[in-house]
């Protein structure tokens, strides 16, 4: 990971070689696992999830989904109620954390504030059966990997928020686990540094091929470094694919809005042939995939940027008003007020932005929305 | 495991069975007729002879277990077997202690079902101790392989001895007592003399209400621990606040000055302030004369009592505030002023309502403090009846009413439990986590004006009477006859310390020294294990969920709301006979210190790692540290301030504890508290207050060796640590 004090972030690029691709990591599979608190909280309902192994899979949905828990039973800090979890071939459901070969970097870092950043770093390694100079040279090492060479003797309290986040990271990779977790690692972070750290976990992702499990409740971030996304609402998985399956095809209502911003609008599915389906919304018809709909209403999601706005009303357009223009910088913002309610659209046309009061059409792209059930 | 299995066959065929009359630290068994003499002999020399045949079961379990070696943890028989034998061999060992006793069988129906024995036995010795711990761990090794606790070993073994050996020192000690309150004078059992002796007017009068003469000794009881509870408490938060929050000058000196109660025998209070106060007090005696009246007895009853036990229990508080006061994140009050709260503001709305479990705790340990004490009363109660010397009293004296002293301990004891719930209710389920993951850089804000003055105030005035009260304890130690003959002596340090230098050594001609010599060496083998008990009790309780926890908790608390007088009564009602034999020696002495003190170490273990956030726990774990190095390396060094509260105080109380003592002391193991009680009672109190001040100088300096032991720690920048 780059040094946030101007260091070149590449140096991430030309220490990578010295730590050799983990050859360890292994899938984590939850087969019909249920986690119940007490009695009758339901953290966890009967979830079926597989991590492959080399990958970063993201667990995304909003608090108290029970993400974290889904996490906190991959590392073996919560007991599943029901079920079975493996990690690679082997069935942990027992495990407790400390016998397995998973390792974690905790939303507050939990770094231990009487130990150094070196003795901290070289703690897991320690209980390995590592010898003390391996230890302490596989601990420099990763010291080196996140940037944080000559920080040895710092205690965690003399160290800025970035740094301790980039300790507790190399204190949990210098393990070579076979899984690695991170629960929320950016949420103590300033955006700015949010974008840079996320590229760096995910560069030493990809470069050490680690498994790793993350949760987060952004959805910028999960789509920039997951390979897949696991939306989870309700205690249950909502959808599962990559990005881009989850960005352009939502499965419902909750993954359009939760993924980016969605505009959901009803419409009238008319006829379906071919999988093909002509709906009619807000008086204009449009044509898009069915995605096994029958006849009926329905929603279709627009993305504010997939929808289109014309100067005047024309053929297959709906006639619509802006309420409100904003520009930002690289592209303009409108809400744009239509029979059937407010649209939030994006255009990347600043040089002749419409003006709040103006009459528009209203249209969509060709790919981009997406039908969805009713309510 | 397998060490349990093997430390289970040393005992069986290598140890002593029974206990060894000269104590367990006297190895002449070795050479005096072992392994065959009955005396000595392990279990499997004695079956072997033919003797003690009751014991050839034991065979069985410990032959049984051979059979988990060789099997994988995840082994369903593994864990069967380890259970099955654990238990059985634990009953066993039990069973036939309580069964069979010094003549023969131990009860009626058990000699109509076999028959006369013919023979008995002792007390238990090393043999019987280690197998049954032995097998205790091999069952909890089984319960953990069936997967409690998330299979952990450490945790649940722990949780197994706890419960052992509370059960056995607590709670059974306890049942014996109480089952007295039902006895009749013939023997019998009976609910009437029990109800008879319960609503009696002497513990429930309310007469002094409507003018009579007293009140019920439970009222005076109640009223006198919640003032002293509320006094102390308050008082304790005063210090504290001038120790971390503001900018005076001598605070490290007021640090120690308020630890001086503390390290001081109870009843010396008392004896200091009858000193300046008494009948003949000097305070007394100037006042009298200045206004030419009578001198006046005010200080013996509730006044007294107050003002003692206020002076003593004050630094347990400051003890307990001083943690909490620190441990409030300065970054929330730090938050709190950059929301435009004034410092007054910030302290009543941040600062207090975050100390609140460490106030809660303090007036909860203030008023059973009070509750127990049993030293000031004694010294200074005159008229003023407190439930602890009643229970004292109907057992030395004249009436000895084991029933009465039975029904007192157990209103005494729903007061202080009492006290102990509603202190939960009242803390409800707030978490106060202020040492997270994240270094914190804060500083505490200082004190607001409007605050200070009156802590400043208070702070100076309890000071400098705590330094007068010293002084007198100091200058008393050397007049001839306080009052009387005013001039100055070295005489009682004589008569109590003297020494000589003989061809072989130091003659200890003093008659002192024995009882010195007893008490530092119990105290000194009393407070490393009262402390590890208690901090391994509260890791256990803070940061392991398992079932019956509430139960646990009680009953580790327990102890603490018993006062000491009930504690002695009742050990010796326990432990006289076998299977567990301890009367009279060193060993209870020890046992009662842990148990009555290791409530302190619990609660200092609690409070600071409430405190500490689960994540540091759980990222040890996942980095492959199982739970007994997590406790060993992160929770430990974390809690070094709390280690050290731990190992002062049930140091500092073995040597100044007076209560439990006092019924359990023998001529062999004599404690220094009980000797001065004993020259107080002779009206020697020269030679007792030389002796007090003995202790307190020994106990200042063992207090500074063990500080400078455990060190200091240091957290966050605030501490002042420089950066290399």
């Amino acid at each position: 990971m780059g040094d946030v004090q101007g260091s070149v972030p590449n140096e991430v690029g030309v220490d990578m070689g010295e730590m050799t691709k983990n050859s360890k990591a292994a899938s984590v599979t939850f087969d019909n696992v249920t986690k119940v608190y007490g009695k009758t909280v339901t953290a966890v309902d009967n979830i079926s999830i597989r991590v492959d192994p080399g990958k970063l899979v993201t667990l995304l949905g909003p608090s108290g989904c029970g993400k974290t828990t889904t996490l906190r039973m991959i590392a073996g800090l919560e007991m599943a109620t029901k079920g079975r979890i493996l990690i690679g071939d082997t069935d942990v459901t027992t495990l407790p954390a400390t016998d397995r070969d998973v390792s974690m970097v905790f939303q507050s870092y939990a770094l231990f504030p009487h130990m150094t950043v070196l003795e901290n770093v070289s703690y897991g390694l320690k209980y390995s059966g590592f010898a003390k100079d391996e230890t302490r040279s596989r601990a420099l090492e990763g010291l080196q990997l996140v940037g944080l060479k000559g920080y040895d003797d710092r205690l965690p309290s003399e160290l800025s928020g970035g740094q301790q986040q980039r300790v507790a990271v190399a204190r949990a990779l210098v393990l070579e686990p076979q899984v690695l977790l991170f629960d929320e690692p950016l949420s103590n972070l300033d955006a700015k540094l949010r974008r840079q750290v996320r590229q760096d976990i995910r560069d030493i992702q990809q470069n050490l091929g680690l498994t790793v499990v993350y949760v987060t409740h952004d959805q910028e971030e999960a789509l920039a470094v997951s390979d897949r996304i696991i939306v989870m609402r309700n205690a249950g998985v909502a959808q599962e694919g990559s990005p881009r399956d989850l960005y352009e095809a939502p499965v419902d209502r909750f993954v359009a809005d939760f993924i980016g911003e969605a505009n959901l609008i009803p419409c009238v599915i008319e006829s379906v042939t071919a999988q093909i389906a002509t709906i009619s919304v807000g008086g204009i018809k449009h044509q898009l995939d069915a995605r096994d709909l029958p006849a009926g209403s329905a929603l279709i999601a627009v993305r504010p940027g997939r929808v289109r706005l014309t100067a005047e009303a024309g053929e297959n357009v709906i006639a619509a008003k802006i309420s409100k223009a904003t520009y930002v910088g690289n592209h303009m913002e409108y809400i744009v007020e239509a029979a059937f309610g407010a649209v939030f659209a994006m255009s990347d046309d600043v040089v002749n932005p419409f003006l709040t009061g103006q009459d528009v059409g209203l249209g969509f792209a060709e790919s981009g929305p997406v039908l969805l059930p009713g309510e | 495991m397998i060490f349990w299995i093997v430390v289970g066959w040393v005992s069986f065929l290598v140890l002593p069975w029974y206990g060894v009359e000269d104590g367990l630290f006297a190895f002449e068994w070795l050479f005096d007729g072992y392994p065959w003499d009955a005396d000595y002999a392990p279990a499997a020399f004695l079956i072997a002879q033919g003797e003690k045949l009751w014991l050839t079961p034991l065979i069985l379990p410990l032959v049984a277990v051979l059979f988990c070696l060789g099997r994988v943890k995840s082994d369903p028989v593994y864990a069967k077997i380890l259970i099955l034998t654990g238990a059985a061999g634990f009953c066993w060992v039990f069973m036939q202690g309580f069964g069979i006793g010094l003549r023969g069988w131990q009860f009626e129906w058990l000699e109509a079902l076999f028959g006369p024995l013919g023979d008995r036995q002792f007390g238990m010795g090393f043999g019987a101790m280690l197998l049954s711990s032995a097998f205790l761990f091999l069952f909890t090794q089984g319960i953990a392989a069936r997967g409690a606790i998330n299979g952990d070993v450490f945790v649940v073994s722990t949780i197994g001895l706890v419960i052992a050996i509370v059960t056995i020192f607590v709670f059974f000690p306890i049942a014996k007592m109480l089952v007295a309150a039902f006895v009749t004078e013939d023997g019998n059992y009976s609910i009437t003399v029990f109800a008879s002796k319960f609503f009696d007017d002497r513990i429930w009068g309310l007469s002094c209400l409507t003018g009579g003469p007293r009140c019920g000794v439970a009222w005076n009881s109640l009223f006198l621990a919640v003032v002293v509870g509320f006094l102390s408490t308050a008082l304790g938060l005063v210090f504290a606040l001038v120790v971390t929050r503001s900018n005076f000058r001598f605070k490290r000196n007021l640090r120690a000055l308020t630890v001086l109660p503390i390290i001081t025998p109870p009843f010396v209070i008392g004896l200091a302030l009858i000193l300046m106060f008494g009948q003949s007090g000097a305070v007394t005696k100037f006042v009298a004369d200045l206004l030419d009246m009578q001198p006046s007895r005010w200080l013996y009853g509730l006044p007294g009592l107050m003002i003692a036990q206020t002076l003593a229990f004050t630094p347990i508080a400051f003890l307990v505030l001083i943690g909490v006061v620190e441990g409030v994140s300065p970054s929330m009050e730090e938050a709190a002023q950059t929301l435009r709260a004034g410092r007054w503001q910030v302290f009543r709305t941040v600062s207090l309502p975050l100390m609140r479990p460490g106030l809660a705790n303090a007036f909860l340990l203030g008023f059973i403090e009070s509750m127990a004490d049993f030293g000031n009363p004694l010294v200074l109660g005159g008229n003023y009846d407190v439930l602890s010397t009643d229970i004292f009293f109907a057992i030395v004296g004249a009436q000895y009413d084991q029933g009465r002293a039975a029904v007192l301990a157990m209103v005494l004891l729903t007061f202080t439990l009492g006290a102990f719930y509603a202190q939960r209710f009242w803390l409800g389920n707030k978490s106060y986590t202020s040492v997270s993951g994240k270094g914190d850089s804060g500083v505490h804000p200082l004190m607001p004006r409007r605050l200070a003055i009156p802590v400043y105030v208070l702070a100076a005035v309890w000071a400098s009477f705590t330094v007068i009260i010293y002084l007198m304890i100091v200058y008393g130690s050397f007049v001839e006859l306080w009052g009387v003959n005013n001039t100055l002596t070295f005489k009682h340090y004589f008569t109590a310390f003297s020494f000589s230098f003989v061809e072989d050594g130091i003659r200890w001609t003093g008659s002192a020294w024995d009882s010195f010599w007893t008490t530092l060496k119990i105290a000194t083998i009393a407070a490393p294990l009262t402390a590890s008990l208690g901090l391994v009790t509260a890791y256990l309780l803070t940061r392991q969920t398992f079932v019956g926890k509430n139960a646990f908790e009680f009953g580790t608390m327990l102890s603490f709301a018993i006062p000491g007088t009930v504690i002695g009564v009742s050990y010796i009602l326990a432990f006289n006979v076998p299977p567990l034999e301890l009367t009279g020696t060193g060993i209870i002495l020890v046992i009662s210190f842990i148990f009555r003190n290791m409530p302190v170490g619990v609660r200092a273990g609690i409070a600071s790692m409430s405190q500490l956030d689960k994540s540091l726990d759980e990222a040890s774990l996942t980095l492959g540290a199982n739970s007994w190095q997590t406790f060993q390396r992160v929770i430990l060094p974390l809690l070094r301030p709390a280690i050290l509260a731990a190992l002062v105080y049930s140091f500092v109380r073995a040597m100044t504890a007076i209560s439990a003592v006092i019924f359990l002391v023998s001529a062999q193991y004599n404690m220094a508290t009980a000797y001065i009680i004993g020259r107080v009672e002779n009206n020697d109190y020269g030679l007792a207050i030389a002796y007090s001040t003995t202790l307190i100088v020994v106990m200042l300096t063992a207090v500074g060796i063990l500080q400078l032991l455990v060190g200091r720690i240091n957290i966050g920048r605030r501490s002042g640590l420089g950066s290399k």
